[in-house]
């Protein structure tokens, strides 16, 4: 199938710069060319983008693709448009389903474990923070902002690691029945909870929608920003170098008019929390949640200032509504 | 190897010795059977209906009075034990919803959203005291109208619905300390649509945390059972609650699918159906409300070979004969272990020769009335279906009364997963047997559902109760007892039994904005 057409690039050949390249060797006379006395441009490696389900680098079975194009950044003033993979019908139910299949181990660790491997995410992505930085900038995203960006998308993680074992000490309750019973009632996670990460910020908002589900045991099939998908991809970069199980977090770029609707059809995604710009599309959602009773949560996009609160982008009220609340009752008694 | 004895139509003598060994045993098992004779013939205890007084024709409680519906119809209601006509009843239409929710509106921007919470919780309080005073009146009605026993009516549903009252209003004032120091307010008006098998309770359950935390209210009752939630309006009335912070509009389906699509509704309850619940939900998509929703289950009830089966029996009793099956919550599906499969059976089939069905003022009867025709209708065809898919059906061996509408306490063995009587919410006296050799195999097959409400688990081992509690996908679980209820216990389903919960501190935040 054809993809999309986007404007491709225009370049003014002023010779000095050569299409494909990035301009001059970053190693300066070392990496010259050995045959030549000037310095020559390198041509650069290009990445082919993958979507990340089930702990590996996939493209869509259905062979589609959309177009980005990047901005400029750093040593690269005109970043190729990259061919990135817009997921059909099939890659959700793939997805959903290599979801499924770890939902049980996820949610049967402990919840220090969980705490453990968020954390790590922590260092992982502290670790690679620059290179996070730079993404955002060749996705769009403002320099002064970028930096903000992944500092909160980090410290994020942060309090999402300390949250798992905390979950249960804020919700659960023991309840003071009358009668000769002991009863109470715990949060358990719901299963597949399938997530469009909003369009804008790219990075911490796929990391303020997916954390929140995935500390208490939930796992997740989500949408990148399909304005930066690229930097998504980085951030599963990150994922498959942390300690995260394949499948926990899967995360599929393409179209939300495409993946929402089909998120919101199946019946084994248990809830949805989608951040989408089109009012309509939100109600065609929530509509077609109704067939399986799903948990579905949609929400308008926000401003930068409301992802970077801390009282705002990130609390327990984030978790809450992927929560299922279980009551045991047993009789006391000789 | 070959043995000459064991050919397919000379049976061996091992097999003969074994079979005869069988035999003896099924032998003394039937001459264990207990004998009851009249043991259980009681004779009758009616509670008297004299003192109650009901209207002839009940009209629409809105903004605090009494007001004809503007469609200008009423309804019957009707004893289901005696098909008698109680009362009539207001059908009220969408203009008559109309008048309610703005009524509603008014009192919660003029009283109720701007009361202090302490000041609230006492009129919550009166209207739980008023319900503890008028207990006995409440049970007669709510027997008469719904068919179920008096002794249910007057040990679980009034007391019940009183204890939820109680419960939310000592919320109204501590709200700022429910959820963490989270700043909370109230939501406005609540559509709230309830359904006829626990008419009061299920009143209770939706009025008294919505105006506990500030709410008002617009409650559409069942068209089966009206009357007790009309008596709780009269107690309202009586308790001065501001005009429209609560009211009762009385109709049937149209009705209510008039309260969910009235655009100034702040919040829907629906407990009912979940094919109901479907389409309020998909109404409700874009709309920005609210809502949360009680459907259907098809609980499993499982009993481990290790469980004290005497107790067991009482409760699967209890989990599926209880209100005549017409609980949400009924073990409708039992799995036993297979080593107990045939003593448990042989132990439930006498406790059923025990049961009392007819009469539900009665205070002997155990099994009343089912609630209407149409529902004794869709029982007897789910029963048709069971037999016609090969399940193996027992009846408990009872008279069933001459007028009214009646179905004995029923079981199925032989049933498999497949059967619709293991998969459709029956709502009746009905439960379906099944078997498991495993502790993953019961929880494989009591997930085997799209519903999630209830389960229960019997077993004398404790950590098998949390092993198994912990893996079944259902939001209330009932270890070594089944069908407790508690204003302080917070119950709702999984899957599509529903969402959110109701009693408990959890219950209350299906009634605010937690920030």
């Amino acid at each position: 199938m054809a993809g999309e057409k986007t404007k491709t690039a225009t370049r003014e050949d002023d010779g000095t710069t050569l299409p494909g390249t990035a301009g001059l060797p970053r190693g300066g006379p070392i990496a010259r060319h050995a045959d030549s006395e000037a310095p020559v441009p390198r041509v650069t490696v290009n990445k082919a983008y993958k979507m990340y389900v089930g702990g590996a680098f996939v493209r869509s079975e259905s062979g589609r693709y959309f177009q980005v194009r990047g901005s400029a950044v750093g040593h690269d003033p005109d970043p190729p448009t990259v061919n990135v993979p817009r997921a059909s019908r099939k890659d959700v139910r793939d997805a959903v389903l290599v979801a499924h299949n770890a939902k049980v181990g996820w949610a049967a660790r402990t919840p220090f474990n969980r705490g453990q491997i968020l954390y790590r995410l922590a260092e992982v992505l502290e670790s690679r923070s620059s290179e996070l930085e730079a993404s955002l900038v060749r996705g769009g995203t403002d320099g002064d902002e970028a930096a903000a960006e992944v500092d909160a998308a980090i410290d994020r993680a942060v309090f999402y690691a300390g949250m798992a074992d905390k979950v249960s000490a804020l919700v659960a309750t023991h309840n003071p029945v009358s009668g000769p019973h002991f009863g109470f009632s715990i949060p358990e996670p719901m299963g597949v909870i399938g997530v469009i990460a909003p369009e804008k910020p790219t990075l911490l908002g796929l990391l303020s929608t997916v954390l929140p589900v995935v500390t208490t045991g939930n796992t997740a099939v989500a949408l990148a920003s399909e304005l930066d998908p690229r930097t998504a991809i980085l951030f599963c970069e990150c994922l498959a170098t942390s300690d995260f199980p394949g499948g926990v977090i899967n995360v599929l770029t393409g179209h939300p008019f495409e993946v929402a609707p089909i998120m919101a059809k199946h019946r084994e995604v248990t809830g949805i929390d989608a951040w989408l710009s089109d009012a309509e599309l939100r109600t065609q959602v929530e509509r077609l949640s109704a067939d399986s009773v799903k948990r579905t949560k949609t929400h308008a996009p926000r401003d930068l200032e409301f992802w970077l609160g801390e009282r705002q982008g990130q609390g327990i009220g984030w978790v809450e509504p992927f929560l299922e609340t279980k009551t045991v009752w047993h009789p006391v008694g000789l | 190897m070959t043995d000459p004895d064991r050919t397919a139509d000379r049976p061996s003598a091992d097999l003969v010795k074994r079979e005869t060994a069988v035999e003896k045993a099924r032998q003394k098992t039937a001459a264990l059977a207990l004998e009851f004779g009249k043991a259980w013939e009681y004779a009758p205890a009616p509670e008297t209906p004299d003192h109650i007084k009901l209207e002839e024709r009940y009209q629409l409680f809105i903004g605090g009075k009494w007001m004809p519906p503007k469609s200008g119809k009423y309804f019957d209601t009707v004893s289901p034990s005696t098909e008698q006509t109680l009362a009539q009843v207001a059908e009220g239409n969408a203009e008559d919803v109309d008048r309610a929710v703005k009524a509603a509106r008014h009192a919660y921007d003029k009283y109720w959203g701007k009361m202090r919470g302490a000041e609230r919780a006492k009129y919550v309080f009166r209207i739980a005291r008023a319900l503890q005073e008028k207990a006995r009146e409440l049970a007669i009605v709510e027997t008469m109208d719904g068919g179920k026993p008096i002794k249910e009516s007057r040990d679980v549903d009034i007391p019940l619905a009183s204890a939820h009252f109680f419960y939310n209003a000592g919320w109204a004032d501590k709200l700022d300390y429910a959820f963490h120091g989270r700043k909370v307010r109230p939501l406005g008006v609540a559509g709230q649509v309830i359904p006829w098998n626990f008419p009061l309770l299920m009143a209770a359950w939706k009025i008294a945390p919505a105006i506990a935390c500030g709410n008002t209210v617009v409650l559409k009752p069942a068209e089966t059972t009206p009357l007790t939630a009309l008596l709780l309006a009269q107690i309202i009335e009586e308790a001065e609650l501001p005009p429209g912070v609560v009211n009762i509009v009385t109709g049937a389906g149209e009705t209510g699918a008039a309260l969910v699509a009235h655009p100034d509704v702040n919040k829907v309850a629906f407990t009912g159906s979940t094919d109901v619940g479907k389409k309020i939900q998909r109404a409700l998509a874009g709309s920005g409300k609210r809502l949360t929703l009680e459907l259907g289950g098809k609980a499993a009830n499982i009993v481990f070979a290790d469980a004290p089966l005497d107790q067991a029996v009482e409760g699967i009793v209890g989990g599926i004969y209880f209100n005549q099956g017409h609980v949400c919550c009924a073990g409708s599906r039992l799995l036993v272990e297979e080593s107990v499969h045939d003593i448990l059976v042989r132990k439930l089939k006498d406790r059923m020769a025990t049961l009392r069905l007819g009469d539900p003022l009665d205070k002997n009867t155990d099994v009343g009335a089912i609630n209407s025709r149409a529902q004794l209708e869709r029982i007897k065809e789910l029963v048709l279906s069971g037999e016609r898919e090969g399940a193996e059906r027992f009846s408990a061996p009872c008279e069933l009364p001459g007028k009214g509408f009646w179905f004995p306490p029923t079981f199925f063995t032989n049933a498999s997963q497949s059967c619709r009587i293991a998969r459709e919410e029956i709502f009746g006296p009905v439960l379906t047997i099944m078997t498991f050799r495993t502790p993953d195999e019961a929880i494989e097959k009591a997930n085997n559902t799209m519903y999630g409400l209830s389960a229960g688990i019997w077993t004398d081992k404790g950590s098998k109760i949390f092993h198994v509690a912990t893996r079944l996908q259902a939001g209330v679980i009932w270890a070594n007892t089944y069908n407790k209820f508690d204003p302080s216990s917070p119950f709702g389903g999984y899957k599509e039994s529903g969402f959110g919960r109701e009693g408990g501190r959890q219950g209350l935040a299906a009634y605010l904005e937690v920030q």
